[in-house]
């Protein structure tokens, strides 16, 4: 179902009249009030005047994360603290999380976005919703949650952990749609079994299932173990979390971008040069709607291609295909935002240890799992092995602490970790998605 | 009255020991006593051994990563309670043990067992007070 007839089946011609009339207010707006976008457009010799076309958005500079990071916190709001009714925050490096904040208008359109999102993958106001998005800080679970009570349906907010009493409650409440991440899906699928629960016999239909890279084979396995039809959502927070871009469950074949709120490129990430339709490079998005935390030409370092071609559903809104890659090294790790910089950054903090390490990403059962390998030199070298343990104990409580993430630190011998023409390979990812 | 006692850093992986024994062997170096504490991920290897320093160089040379440690080396009688004599001692003087193994040789007609103490000063001080014999290093290098 459509939720908002109006502005998703909008012709192309009146689609991209009201996109050009809102990124002028937004590019305006940013001008005048973020003096980060002032410089940057300054440096770039182009005036807000100066955008006539969609076309002259290409005259703008990119955005980066390093760009969020160098503002930290509240750089880049375009509004006063008193109209930011929300924070949220994305993991960053030690300490330091990227920001976003929303203003009340920026929360209803938001989920509104959401509402749309679970409409298409064919949630109703009838239906309830376990909603296994982590609730927090992390734009998942509140996202969700928002556009599943905007929707008018029934929301349970779950969120993460506890998996036997998540079985237990979707069962009791008699769950229609399931929201979580597409790894979790197969756990829950996994733990059902081993508590004698026959998922079958839950009353899921449906599945909005995100956050992290997953795959074809990933849906049919989900679809079968779980006998719902899985549908893939993406969003992120530096542009407004879940919610950017959504599956139809009539086509399940890309995932539309809500453009009358966001404008889609896609870059040759070496070069910054725009591609054409159908040619793969890196999503780069501008928020057209946004009033705390605009971005222009985000650059979200996801690898996809973008389908303009019309779909059965009715919907105008172009297509993105699944992200197949990163233009970065940034890896997800049970729905976890990590990048190997920040380990870096752990392990430095650490007088002891030096920063020769390597991430071993791996898929047990159907959870991410993260090693880190650390070389042990002569400084955190004890002849006690109670030390090195507390030593490995110390690191992997860091890990948690400043990334939000799990991980099992192994020490190993110096030079262990293969080095290829001086530069050492940090990250083996051995899940096969 | 210390001994000196070098550790080295070991993943568990199948030929990594005898690698140590390769290099040691090759610069002509002696073993006299070891000792393994392992967990699931990696080990220990502590070596008492006749040329410290060249063992320490060799082995550093060949990438491991190795630790000098002071230790002391105790008699102990080769009778029933020899060892359980001793442990009274540091146990009435409130020291603890970090960890202890076999010396090869006896001296005389007593073991020599090798201690490892958080306080090695204070401990070889209450052994020496109660009558303990504490064999030096050069002397127990050469034995």
């Amino acid at each position: 179902m459509i939720y908002n007839m109006e502005f998703e089946t909008l012709p192309r011609e009146a689609l991209e009249a009201i996109q050009l009339r809102r990124l002028r207010q937004t590019i305006e707006r940013v001008y005048a009030t973020v003096p980060f976008y002032r410089q940057q457009f300054d440096k770039a010799g182009v005036k807000p005047e100066d955008i006539k076309s969609l076309d002259d958005l290409r005259r703008l500079p990119f955005t980066t994360k390093q760009d969020l990071r160098d503002n930290y916190p509240f750089g880049l709001f375009a509004v006063p603290m008193e109209n930011v009714v929300r924070i949220h925050a994305s993991s960053g490096t030690t300490g330091k999380p990227t920001v976003v904040g929303y203003t009340a208008r920026d929360i209803q359109t938001w989920a509104e976005l959401m509402a749309r999102a679970l409409s298409a993958a064919g949630a109703t106001r009838g239906d309830i919703i376990h909603n296994a998005y982590g609730y927090g800080l992390f734009t998942g679970g509140l996202g969700v949650h928002y556009g599943a009570e905007k929707l008018g349906a029934s929301v349970i907010p779950i969120s993460g952990g506890n998996t036997k009493r998540q079985i237990m409650i979707m069962k009791d409440f008699g769950a229609t749609v399931l929201t979580c991440t597409p790894s979790y899906a197969l756990h829950l699928a996994e733990v059902a079994v081993e508590m004698g629960v026959d998922p079958k016999t839950l009353k899921l239909k449906v599945g909005v299932f995100g956050a992290e890279p997953w795959s074809e084979k990933m849906r049919e396995e989900i679809e079968q173990k779980l006998c719902l039809t899985a549908i893939d959502i993406y969003g992120l927070s530096e542009i407004i979390g879940p919610g950017v871009s959504i599956e139809c469950i009539e086509a399940k074949k890309g995932l539309h971008i809500f453009e009358d709120h966001f404008i889609p490129e896609i870059i040759n990430p070496e070069t910054g040069e725009n591609l054409k339709p159908g040619e793969v490079g890196e999503l780069v998005i501008t928020t057209i709607t946004k009033e705390a935390f605009p971005v222009i030409r985000y650059r979200t370092r996801d690898i996809t291609f973008i389908n303009p071609e019309p779909c059965v559903c009715g919907r105008t809104h172009v297509r993105m295909g699944r992200i197949t890659g990163r233009s970065d090294d940034m890896l997800i790790i049970r729905g976890v935002n990590v990048f190997p910089s920040q380990i870096e950054s752990v392990l430095m903090e650490i007088d002891e240890v030096e920063p020769h390490y390597q991430l071993i990403v791996d898929r047990e059962g159907n959870l991410d799992t993260l090693t880190v390998l650390v070389e042990v030199g002569e400084h955190a070298f004890s002849d006690e092995v109670r030390k090195l343990q507390e030593l490995e104990r110390k690191i992997e409580k860091n890990i948690k602490e400043y990334l939000g993430v799990s991980a099992r630190v192994k020490l190993v011998e110096p030079k262990t970790i293969a080095r290829s023409e001086g530069k050492a390979q940090r990250v083996i990812d051995k899940r096969k998605i | 009255m210390k001994v000196e006692q070098i550790s080295i850093f070991l993943e568990n992986k199948a030929g990594r020991l005898a690698e140590v024994t390769k290099v040691l062997s090759d610069a002509g170096i002696n073993i006299r006593a070891l000792s393994l504490a392992d967990t699931s991920d990696f080990g220990i290897l502590r070596l008492i051994v006749n040329n410290t320093e060249l063992a320490k160089k060799v082995l550093k040379e060949n990438g491991f990563t190795v630790g000098k440690t002071q230790v002391v080396a105790v008699e102990v009688e080769d009778r029933p309670g020899g060892l359980n004599k001793i442990l009274d001692i540091l146990r009435t003087a409130n020291i603890n043990v970090e960890y202890m193994y076999a010396f090869v040789q006896q001296s005389g007609s007593n073991a020599v067992i090798i201690f490892r103490f958080d306080n090695t000063d204070e401990a070889i001080k209450t052994l020496i007070e109660n009558g303990v014999k504490v064999i030096e290093g050069e002397k127990l290098y050469a034995m």
